[in-house]
């Protein structure tokens, strides 16, 4: 009848050791660098705000290899189990408040405490894009949502949008069919997702599709009511009445830590080489908050392990 | 009933309570078979019988007396932790603290018995200087993955003074209060009904909107 999805980090992070390698973010991307590095020799740790990251947003996966159809939940149980098998220890919870190099790279957290590394993996993904239209603050969290798991609940039996066209948004859809009367995904091109995610969520009688469809505005009293929506197609505007939306419309990268410190692009993404290196020696990125258009999962764990190995390399060349 | 630990999540939960400093007391307040009042009895029977050092009072609202008064109970399924001393220090659960939440109830068990979870200099300055009543609500889904690191927080700024009260609330269980305050997403923290943040925020951001009272 009742879930119970126990996450239990370890705080035994040591403020005295000097880490070979640390990494940032507790999503695939940090977990997977993480083992990899530990079973390189390096001495490792993994600081991080939540573990799984932004994989936690999702409801299942069914595109990471071997695992066929998985909750998401279960999938990051998985990774961590795998983790600990090399006993690396990991704090979660806390937030990184500063990075910075001077012979060696050193995190200020949140509550105060400061550690040391050789090297860094910098993996803190994504937070969810925002629509940037009228309204959207206003009614945040009074039918604007942007985490399908948290808030499809309050959605049961009504009517929903989800805003978006690539699998985040499929997959959000697919979600809420099983329990929304009603989903109609309005998107302002044409999907972006997988076919086979496609094909699944149009099996669902209550789900229907507006493509070439830009939603202007967010409109109601005191929780969203109504969507203004413009069909790009005939130039129309028109009002779509519903009890929620759910924007999937990709993430912006949380790198806010790195300005200054490394080479970002226009769009904050942090650039990095084939290897995963950034524009600063011993600091290396990986998954969602990168410059690779493609967030994937099982992408950014690989990134991950590029990433671990080639710090295991960079340590040897300074011969420490 | 069925128990809702299997083995594997008694083994889990017991290794973390293993851990416990000093002992603890929860007091449960139910009405009759109010929604998830059995269930909530339960959870909390089947993870005091996993540390000698808890101690679970369950209480029926009509038998409930003055505790009524000294809690703040104003709905049901309802419990609270006293510390080694029988303090209240603040710390609430209304519904079943299930899925997700179990970790926001383990993490209060495990600080209310004494472990430390370690704030710096300059947040517990700002904690100590609160002097007005603070109620903090956390509505939550038992289905979101960010709602315990909000709950912990609100939970720790009542640990840490005693003008602060911090209640979780699960928000479909009480959907009365939920509609009240207009929860449609979670976490949603309100303070002293009045102001509002939304999402797992630092604890510096819950102390910028009560410096704000």
């Amino acid at each position: 009848m009742f879930n119970f999805s126990i996450e239990r980090s370890d705080t035994s992070v040591d403020d005295k050791v000097l880490y070979d390698f640390i990494a940032l973010g507790a999503g695939p991307a940090g977990l997977n660098a993480a083992l990899y590095a530990s079973r390189k020799g390096l001495k490792t740790a993994i600081i991080g705000h939540e573990i799984g990251g932004q994989l936690k947003n999702t409801a299942d996966v069914d595109n990471y290899l071997g695992f066929g159809f998985i909750e998401a939940e279960a999938l990051i149980d998985k990774f961590v189990s795998h983790v600990k098998t090399q006993n690396i220890p990991m704090i979660t919870g806390l937030w990184v408040e500063s990075i910075t190099k001077h012979d060696v790279f050193s995190i200020k957290l949140s509550n105060g405490q400061q550690f040391n590394s050789k090297t860094l993996l910098y993996a803190f993904g994504g937070s969810p894009r925002k629509l940037n239209v009228l309204g959207e603050k206003e009614f945040s969290s009074k039918g604007v949502s942007y985490c399908v798991t948290c808030d499809a609940p309050f959605f049961k039996g009504k009517e929903v949008v989800v805003a978006g066209g690539g699998n985040s948004a499929v997959d959000a859809a697919i979600d809420l069919a099983r329990t929304s009367s009603k989903v109609t995904i309005i998107h302002r091109s044409q999907f972006r997702a997988d076919q086979s995610s496609i094909d699944k969520l149009l099996r669902f009688p209550n789900v229907t599709v507006l493509l070439e469809s830009q939603i202007l505005e967010m409109n109601g009293k005191t929780n969203l009511e109504s969507l203004t929506v413009l069909d790009k197609k005939n130039n129309r505007t028109y009002e779509f009445k519903t009890d929620g939306i759910f924007i999937e419309i990709g993430s912006i990268p949380n790198t806010k830590l790195l300005e200054g410190l490394i080479e970002l692009s226009d769009t904050k993404e942090i650039i990095v080489d084939a290897n995963q290196h950034t524009s600063l020696s011993g600091l290396f990125a990986a998954g969602d908050a990168t410059i690779n258009p493609h967030k994937q999962v099982i992408i950014a764990a690989a990134e991950g392990a590029k990433a671990a190995l080639e710090a295991a390399i960079y340590i040897n060349k300074k011969g420490e | 009933m069925e128990k809702l630990f299997n083995k594997e999540v008694s083994e889990q939960i017991k290794s973390i309570l293993d851990g416990m400093i000093d002992p603890i007391t929860i007091k449960l307040f139910v009405d009759g078979d109010c929604d998830t009042c059995k269930e909530t009895k339960q959870l909390l029977k089947e993870t005091s019988e996993l540390s000698d050092k808890i101690t679970l009072i369950t209480t029926e609202l009509n038998d409930a007396g003055d505790d009524l008064v000294t809690y703040n109970i104003e709905m049901t399924p309802s419990f609270v932790f006293l510390d080694k001393d029988l303090n209240y220090r603040g710390v609430k659960f209304n519904g079943i603290p299930a899925g997700h939440e179990i970790n926001s109830f383990i993490s209060a068990i495990m600080e209310m018995s004494g472990v430390s979870f370690q704030l710096s200099d300059e947040v517990l300055s700002r904690i100590a200087k609160i002097e007005k009543p603070v109620d903090i609500k956390v509505f939550v889904t038992l289905s979101c993955p960010h709602c315990p690191g909000a709950v912990q927080t609100a939970h720790r700024i009542a640990m840490l003074n005693s003008h602060v009260k911090g209640q979780m609330i699960e928000a479909q269980t009480f959907h009365d209060l939920s509609s009240k305050f207009n929860v449609s997403g979670v976490p949603k923290i309100i303070i002293n009904d009045k102001l509002e943040l939304l999402g797992n925020q630092p604890i510096e951001e819950f102390l910028k909107k009560i410096e704000t009272l």
